[in-house]
Formats: C-alpha cells, structure tokens, sequence
C-alpha cells in the first residue's frame, strides 16, 4: 500500500518536473532567431503551428547527426507525443485542451527548428574546417 | 561481479561526473556550482573506490558492503548539502542564507534523528543499518525539498536558466529514483527496473553537463513560459 503511494506520488512529481523540463527548454530556444534558410525550408516565418512539428523532425533526420541536442529532442518528442494524445482524448471533454496543447505543439516544432538551425550551422562550420585542411 | 550492462552504465556515470567538473572548469563555474562539483567528484572517486574493492574482495565480501553503505550516505549527504547550495543560489538576492544554512542543519539531525530511532531497536549491525536508512531518508527529504524549491523558483519569477535547468535535472533525477524504488517492490530484484536506478545516475551529471555547456550565467529565460498554464 504505502509502495503503491510513493509510486503514484513520485510518478506524479516525476511528470511535474519533466513538463517543467520541457518548457524550460522550450523556452530558452524561443529567443533563438531562425535563420532564412531554415526558415524557408521549414516554412516556418516568426511562429511555428502545431502542425510543423512533424515536417521539421523529417528535415532533422535528414541533417547529418551529431551529439549535441540529441537527449532534449527526445525528451521534447516524448512531450510532444503527449500533447498529441492528450488532444485527441480528452479534447471533446474539455475544450480549452485544444489551444492549449497546440501552443505548446507549436513550441515544440520551434524547439525543433532551433535544433535543426544550430545542426546546420555545426555541419557547415565542419565542412569549413574540412576545406580549410 | 557485476553484469557487463551494470559495467558499462557504470563507467559512463563516472565519466559523466568528471564531464561536469572540466565543464564547469571549462566554463570558469568551478567556485559558483562549488558544490555540485564537490558532490560529483566525491562520487567519481567513490566509484572509483568501490570497483576497486568489488574487484579485490567481490561482491558478496563485508569489505564492499561496509564501504557501499558508508560511502552512499557519505554520498546522499553530499548531494544534500548540493541542494542546500541551490537554496542559497535561489534565496541569494533575498539574504537569507542564515535561515537557509540553519534550516538544512535542523533538517539534517531531524532526519538523523529519525533514522537512528527507527534503526535503534536492532543491535546487529547498527551502523550499517543507521548509514542504509539514514541515506533512503534523505532522499526522500532531498525530493521534498526539490519540490520545495521548483516552488520557490516558480513564485520567485526566477529567470536564470542553468538554474532553473540544474533544479529541474535534480527533481527528475530525485523522482525517477523514488518512482524506480517503488517499482522494484512489486516487480523484484531481478527486472529491468534494477538498471533505472544507475541509469537515473547517469542521467543527472550528463544533464547538468549540457546545461553547463550550452548555456552561461548570463542565459535568461522568461519565467512565465515555465508555467504550464498561464496566470
């Protein structure tokens, strides 16, 4: 009983902290100015929607990888797949989920954006280094 | 000996703690963050120690058993005064740090005190058991006041952003370790579960690393983009 107590409670702080988590970092890639190109590519101009979050993760898979940033976009993809459930569930219920959890999409595929700038910007500073050799 | 999946998470916990010194370092952080420094690099050199004697005595000797419960509540106690330290950051433009400092040392001999009396009715092996409980109660102490803190943070309007970030790696990490705990006494000792615990221990240096990395002191973020639902 009190096993199944701590788990709930910590489980509960455990979700607490990661949202907090996630819109921390959030947060910190907002003020972050993308570039033309990514901008372009992206199709994303000052605000991101909802919606770009799936197009900008398949422009990141095609980016060549690098370590950096790795661990937040998972953490960012699993928050992002919440927010997607949690509309398609209990949207209908309570209706103020809606614009809520697509502002928070949006933010996501901001996040996202950010991630796929700075990976650009690394790749290009590597072939830079590359051609200088 | 341990499992080559217990070795592996193993090493890279105690490379992740030395990542955060030279990073800090690095990052001329060193005496600000003195100590998360000092908590990680007593971990690096307490695990260190313990494959050192697991590796001359093994795993089921008394050598390991007294050095692993001696040195995780040496270990607990460190990440508590850690904590404290976050207090004294986040309280810092306040000036009460005394209050700060004197609460955590009635917080520590309450706890101490609580341990020991739980621990004082069986005379066999009192120390041992007084180190094992003293440490599990810390932790749940160290998560309350975590809890206590992302509070303080939040209604402080604090806009630091490593802070803010190290105080939310430290909530996971204490929560995720609280959760795992719970889990293993429904699923057992031989599950998955038992590799969350060193991988939670992976995760906190790798994560205050990258906060230490990507961003300086000087890093802001907007307070109220922390709250989920907005006042």
């Amino acid at each position: 009983m009190m096993a199944a107590l701590i788990l709930v409670a910590s489980l509960a702080t455990l979700w607490m902290f990661f949202v907090s988590y996630c819109r921390s970092l959030m947060a910190s890639s907002s003020r972050h100015p993308l570039s033309a190109e990514v901008r372009d590519v992206t199709g994303i101009r000052t605000v991101a929607a909802a919606g770009d979050y799936k197009r900008v993760m398949q422009l990141l898979q095609l980016c060549p990888d690098h370590q950096e940033g790795r661990n937040e976009l998972q953490a960012m993809s699993i928050y992002h797949s919440f927010l997607a459930a949690a509309r398609r569930m209990f949207a209908w219920i309570v209706p103020a989920l809606r614009p809520w959890a697509e502002h928070e999409q949006a933010g996501c595929a901001y996040f996202a954006a950010v991630a796929l700038d700075r990976r650009i910007a690394h790749n290009r500073e590597m072939l830079a280094q590359q051609d200088n050799l | 000996m341990p499992g080559p999946i217990d070795l592996i998470i193993w090493s890279l916990g105690t490379a992740f703690e030395l990542l955060f010194v030279v990073c800090s370092l690095a990052r001329k952080s060193f005496l600000r963050y003195f100590f998360l420094n000092l908590y990680l690099l007593l971990s690096t050199t307490v695990s260190i120690g313990r494959f050192f004697i697991l590796r001359s005595y093994g795993q089921c000797s008394v050598q390991y058993m007294y050095f692993y419960y001696y040195s995780d509540a040496l270990l607990t106690l460190a990440l508590f005064v850690a904590l404290i330290s976050l207090y004294s950051h986040v309280f810092g433009e306040l000036r009460v740090g005394d209050y700060v400092r004197w609460g955590a040392v009635f917080l520590l001999l309450g706890t101490a005190g609580f341990s020991y009396a739980v621990v004082a009715q069986s005379a066999e092996r009192l120390s041992t058991s007084f180190a094992y409980e003293l440490s599990q109660n810390l932790y749940f102490v160290g998560l309350v006041l975590t809890y206590i803190l992302w509070g303080a943070v939040m209604k402080l309007r604090e806009t630091r952003t490593r802070l803010v970030q190290i105080i939310l790696s430290l909530g996971l990490y204490f929560s995720g370790y609280a959760a795992s705990y719970a889990l293993m006494n429904f699923s057992g000792e031989f599950s998955i579960i038992r590799y969350i615990c060193p991988a939670l221990g992976c995760f906190l240096p790798l994560s205050w690393s990258l906060t230490m990395l990507r961003y300086t002191d000087e890093s802001r973020l907007a307070p109220a983009s922390l709250v989920a639902v907005p006042r």
